[in-house]
């Protein structure tokens, strides 16, 4: 049987992919952050995840206002890395698993989730930078992924409870799924950050701590936060927060914090990074 | 029946990409998005104003891309990440156009970011901003 065994959250700031694609990652402003990621790459050589299920949202590359799915999960066999506007990334092709893709798929609209299959979409840095922080520059990536888009741009993005609860319904059809897999989920995005405006640049130290303290203990409260608090308390794009409550809703209600790194700024961004893995 | 007020009105500097906004930003939004691609870019550099006519956009929304004033992108109805693609297209990067939505230099706006950023003490609401004096 597939097996979930872990959760990873962390931000996904496009200025990090520069950071990596253009050598970047010793340079003083940046080595910090790299350092704060070196634990997880250790873990994560270890275990050797078979797929991942990656939370992300699309920056106006795959999707634009033509077209705007709450719930996009991508069931194709790969997924080229997006042109965003200066060339794709040079990280490898997004190998898929549309098997579990499409399993998850059937699974969670049975269970009234009703999410858009893709099965033609390129991935923008908010794929490919979590994959990077977490594999560095391999030739291929070593394991299968399966994107899961969350519309986080347009208002209203789901509600935290709507995105725990869909991670919940992920991880029963995981758990339904047949061949022996070793499956992990991430959820990406945020921390606090604004980016437009006369209150750009805001981060709340306070508020991202007391989010990961209860991502881990306390995900049902966390679940129950409207959006104008993430706004408020996080700025405007700290909203993509609700992702990582995607994530939290797969696992076990018990999960044991293996690591938790948190780092300002990456450009405009608080960076977070958190692993939790089940228990069993 | 009678609207309640909107409470994102409140936060200060903030604007949300709700409904309104996104049906007002439709066409310079989607203008934006065209600039994804390089034979685009090369057409709207060789000749702006001449671009901007390909798209059903205000006269406002036109004169607010060739000046680049970037708040007013926002207040008429433009996303930050579709006008991300309009600013990259002129090679700058969103902490440079950060900084002058803020009324801020760039040195300046990174130097507060480095120092841990904009505190949320005295930028939760409005009041704080009248308040400040």
């Amino acid at each position: 049987m597939a097996k979930l065994v872990a959760g990873v959250a962390t931000s996904h700031v496009p200025a990090i992919g520069a950071a990596i694609d253009l050598g970047k990652t010793e340079e003083p402003y940046w080595k910090p952050l790299f350092q704060g990621y070196e634990l997880s790459k250790k873990w994560i050589a270890e275990q050797k995840p078979d797929v991942i299920i990656l939370v992300y949202n699309d920056h106006a590359s795959a999707f634009s206002l033509e077209l705007i799915p709450t719930f996009a999960l991508g069931c194709a066999a790969e997924f080229p890395p997006a042109d965003e506007g200066w060339g794709p990334r040079k990280v490898p092709v997004v190998k898929g698993h549309p098997e579990l893709a499409w399993h998850i798929a059937q699974s969670v609209i049975l269970d009234e989730f009703d999410l858009t299959i893709v099965n033609n979409m390129a991935v923008d840095h908010g794929l490919t930078v979590p994959l990077s922080l977490l594999f560095g520059q391999p030739s291929e990536w070593p394991c299968q992924v399966i994107p899961l888009a969350v519309n986080v741009v347009q208002y209203p993005p789901p509600t935290g409870n709507r995105c725990y609860n869909l991670g919940k319904a992920i991880r029963r059809a995981v758990d339904s799924f047949d061949p022996d897999l070793k499956v992990m989920i991430f959820g990406t995005g945020g921390m606090s950050h604004q980016l437009q405006g006369p209150r750009a640049g805001l981060i709340n130290r306070a508020f991202d701590t007391a989010f990961l303290d209860n991502l881990t203990k306390d995900p049902r409260k966390l679940s129950q936060m409207p959006h104008i608090d993430y706004v408020r308390e996080a700025g405007s794009e700290g909203i993509e927060l609700v992702m990582w409550l995607i994530m939290r809703g797969a696992l076990d209600e018990k999960v044991r914090e293996v690591y938790r790194f948190y780092h300002v700024p990456a450009s405009n961004t608080a960076v977070g990074h958190i692993i939790l893995e089940n228990e069993a | 029946m009678k609207s309640e007020p909107n409470p994102f009105d409140d936060i200060p500097g903030t604007t949300l990409f709700d409904a309104q906004r996104s049906r007002q930003g439709y066409h310079l939004n989607m203008f934006c998005m065209s600039l994804m691609k390089a034979d685009n870019r090369e057409a709207f550099k060789a000749d702006e104003a001449a671009y901007l006519q390909k798209f059903p956009m205000t006269a406002e929304q036109r004169d607010a891309v060739l000046k680049r004033e970037w708040n007013r992108l926002i207040s008429l109805g433009g996303n930050i990440y579709f006008l991300a693609k309009l600013f990259s297209t002129d090679g700058k990067s969103f902490q440079h156009v950060a900084a002058i939505m803020t009324g801020s230099t760039q040195e300046d706006y990174a130097r507060m970011m480095i120092n841990g950023g904009r505190s949320p003490e005295g930028n939760r609401s409005k009041k704080d901003w009248e308040n400040r004096g």
